[in-house]
């Protein structure tokens, strides 16, 4: 009961966000940053909160959708609903290529692995200037209005149009994932965390789980990168950079990963405080550094999780 | 053509060596500890620097022998206040905090010494080319790859024939019975943290003179010494070396047919490794 009400609170902040963020200070594409990032390390926690499978490179994919929803709209055809989906074919296949090569590797040896891999996209768009924008980022797009048929959605110009447009493909893939989640699928992804010689004994194929977590995994993390890019009407080179990936894991730690809403929470903090920092102060780099720092020396269950361990405590 | 691709071969090899040099060291710690070290590269830039700042009053020879050993004992400290923390906990740990400490050498870096790329004097007697028809073979090139050659050599040479070097082989294949044995486990692991630090620091002040100096120097060097691990075969020493000097080389060799792919290859080399040998070239069945 408890459970539905938290949810309950963060769906209404969700969707009223627009209407509140201007009086606290904010500004809306504040709040579609917020969302897309958001959905960005709740799709990694799935692998890692909820499979136990640590990938340090989910900017890959991330960075890919983003590439996908910019080359598209900006080369083949104005659309963005085209661009999304190209994007996140891009994502997940790519994931889905990767995965296979990785699925047999653990711990220490398989987050290597993912960052090594990660780096491959980077390098791509750093060095093809004349299709990436090389360093400089993609440029010279941006997204277009939507055509519903009986309406069109004018997510160019209406912040709030976008905003809400994001919030739905986030309702959507949350939805998706607690299903999964919730079902037997989801359970045994839990089975192979929490013992993986034993679920392997019970005869689960352990190695296509995971590899399945990790392509539904890429493919949201892809659909956030492709929303990301319509965020900003941009690309970056840095959206598919190894410190990106780190972002989204400290996002998924500092919110708690053994939550469902943690890394939302993570992603949030994470949001505000290097929106706060970078028009503060020039070393924001030492303070988000800091936070990664004093995160694992003294909060590495997260937010929730911390929450949790004192309500538990007191009787 | 034979002198062009002759040419990149041995630049090449050149990249692979100083690649090596830094993996070597993230290897050490790794295999010791299970702490993927990201702030690696952020040792290489403060061993970069700190020759930079030492060298009016030393001179060249004196920054490659006192900068190192200064980046070492920076790792030493920071091993025994924060990395210590690590030990025996889920590996995401511990790639969060060397992620942030890479963030934070890397802004305090910029803070210190400035963004601007500055370059760093090398002597003249490195800089001249050793022969006419081969243009490239300039001093500083053979200087380098002589020098991490010895630098590997002493390496292996302290591995196997001291005691402390024979105490870190122990204790990579079984910490718990060298500590039962009577070994100060703490001591031997903030030793073999300096070690690797050390050999970060000596790349760095290596990198200075070829590539110049910048807060970024470390970051960008990072990444394919990881892949000469993988490539190499993690636990293995050898077969890090090894990686590294095959992904300089093939990354060199495809300077010249398609440039743009100079990074991209040696992923490519990376996908096939683990395609065909997921162990890497030289990595055994087991820790990892």
């Amino acid at each position: 009961m408890r459970k539905h009400w938290g949810s309950g609170v963060i769906w209404l902040l969700l969707f009223t966000m627009p209407f509140w963020m201007l009086a606290v200070g904010g500004y809306t594409e504040l709040a579609a940053r917020i969302v897309v990032l958001g959905l960005a390390a709740m799709a990694l926690n799935f692998l890692l909160g909820f499979t136990g499978v640590l990938s340090f490179g989910h900017a890959a994919y991330f960075g890919l959708g983003a590439y996908g929803v910019g080359m598209t709209i900006k080369y083949l055809f104005p659309s963005t609903a085209a661009g999304v989906v190209i994007g996140v074919a891009a994502g997940t296949l790519a994931g889905a290529i990767i995965g296979a090569l990785i699925v047999k590797l653990r711990g220490v040896y398989f987050a290597m692995v993912t960052i090594a891999f990660g780096q491959v996209f980077y390098f791509i768009a750093f060095r093809w200037n004349s299709v990436t924008g090389g360093d400089d980022g993609l440029t010279g797009w941006g997204r277009q209005p939507i055509n519903l048929g009986f309406t069109t959605l004018d997510i160019q110009g209406n912040d709030k149009a976008f905003y809400y447009f994001v919030l739905a493909l986030f309702t959507i893939s949350v939805a998706v994932m607690a299903l999964l989640l919730r079902g037997p699928f989801g359970r045994t992804l839990l089975a192979i965390r929490e013992n993986e010689r034993r679920a392997r004994f019970l005869g689960i194929p352990i190695e296509l789980h995971i590899w399945l977590s990790f392509v539904i995994s890429c493919f949201f993390a892809s659909l956030a990168g492709a929303l990301f890019a319509l965020v900003n009407n941009f690309t970056d080179p840095r959206f598919l950079r190894w410190d990106q990936s780190g972002t989204f894991v400290i996002m998924a730690v500092m919110g708690g990963m053994r939550s469902f809403w943690g890394p939302l929470m993570g992603a949030t903090v994470y949001v505000l405080l290097q929106d706060y920092l970078s028009s503060h102060t020039e070393n924001w780099m030492s303070f988000v550094g800091l936070v990664f720092v004093l995160v694992v020396l003294f909060f590495p269950r997260g937010i929730v999780g911390t929450a949790r361990t004192r309500t538990v405590a007191e009787p | 053509m034979t002198q062009l691709i002759l040419f990149n071969v041995f630049n090449g090899l050149v990249v692979g060596a100083f690649y090596a040099l830094m993996a070597l060291g993230l290897s050490l710690i790794l295999n010791l500890t299970g702490v993927i070290n990201f702030a690696h590269g952020g040792f290489l830039a403060l061993g970069a620097y700190i020759a930079y700042t030492l060298l009016p009053y030393v001179g060249f020879w004196g920054a490659l022998v006192i900068a190192p050993v200064l980046t070492a004992l920076v790792g030493i400290v920071v091993e025994r206040v924060l990395i210590r923390r690590l030990y025996g906990r889920d590996p995401l740990y511990s790639l969060l905090l060397t992620f942030g400490l890479a963030f934070i050498f890397e802004d305090g870096t910029r803070f210190i010494w400035g963004a601007q790329s500055v370059p760093y004097q090398i002597p003249a007697s490195l800089t001249t080319a050793l022969s006419p028809s081969l243009f490239f073979l300039t001093g500083y090139r053979v200087f380098m790859v002589v020098l991490v050659a010895a630098a590997v050599a002493g390496l292996f040479l302290l591995l196997t024939r001291t005691r402390l070097g024979m105490r870190i082989r122990a204790g990579t294949l079984d910490l718990e019975t060298v500590s039962v044995l009577g070994v100060n486990v703490r001591i031997l692991r903030n030793l073999n943290f300096g070690l690797g630090i050390y050999l970060a620091g000596l790349a760095g002040v290596l990198a200075a003179g070829m590539l110049g100096l910048q807060p970024t120097i470390g970051t960008s060097l990072i990444m394919p010494s990881f892949v000469a691990i993988i490539v190499g075969g993690l636990g293995s020493l050898p077969g890090t070396l090894l990686g590294g000097i095959l992904i300089g080389v093939a990354s060199g060799v495809t300077t010249v047919f398609f440039p743009s792919a100079t990074e991209a290859v040696m992923y490519v080399m990376m996908g096939i490794v683990l395609l065909v040998l997921p162990r890497g070239l030289l990595g055994e069945e087991g820790r990892f």
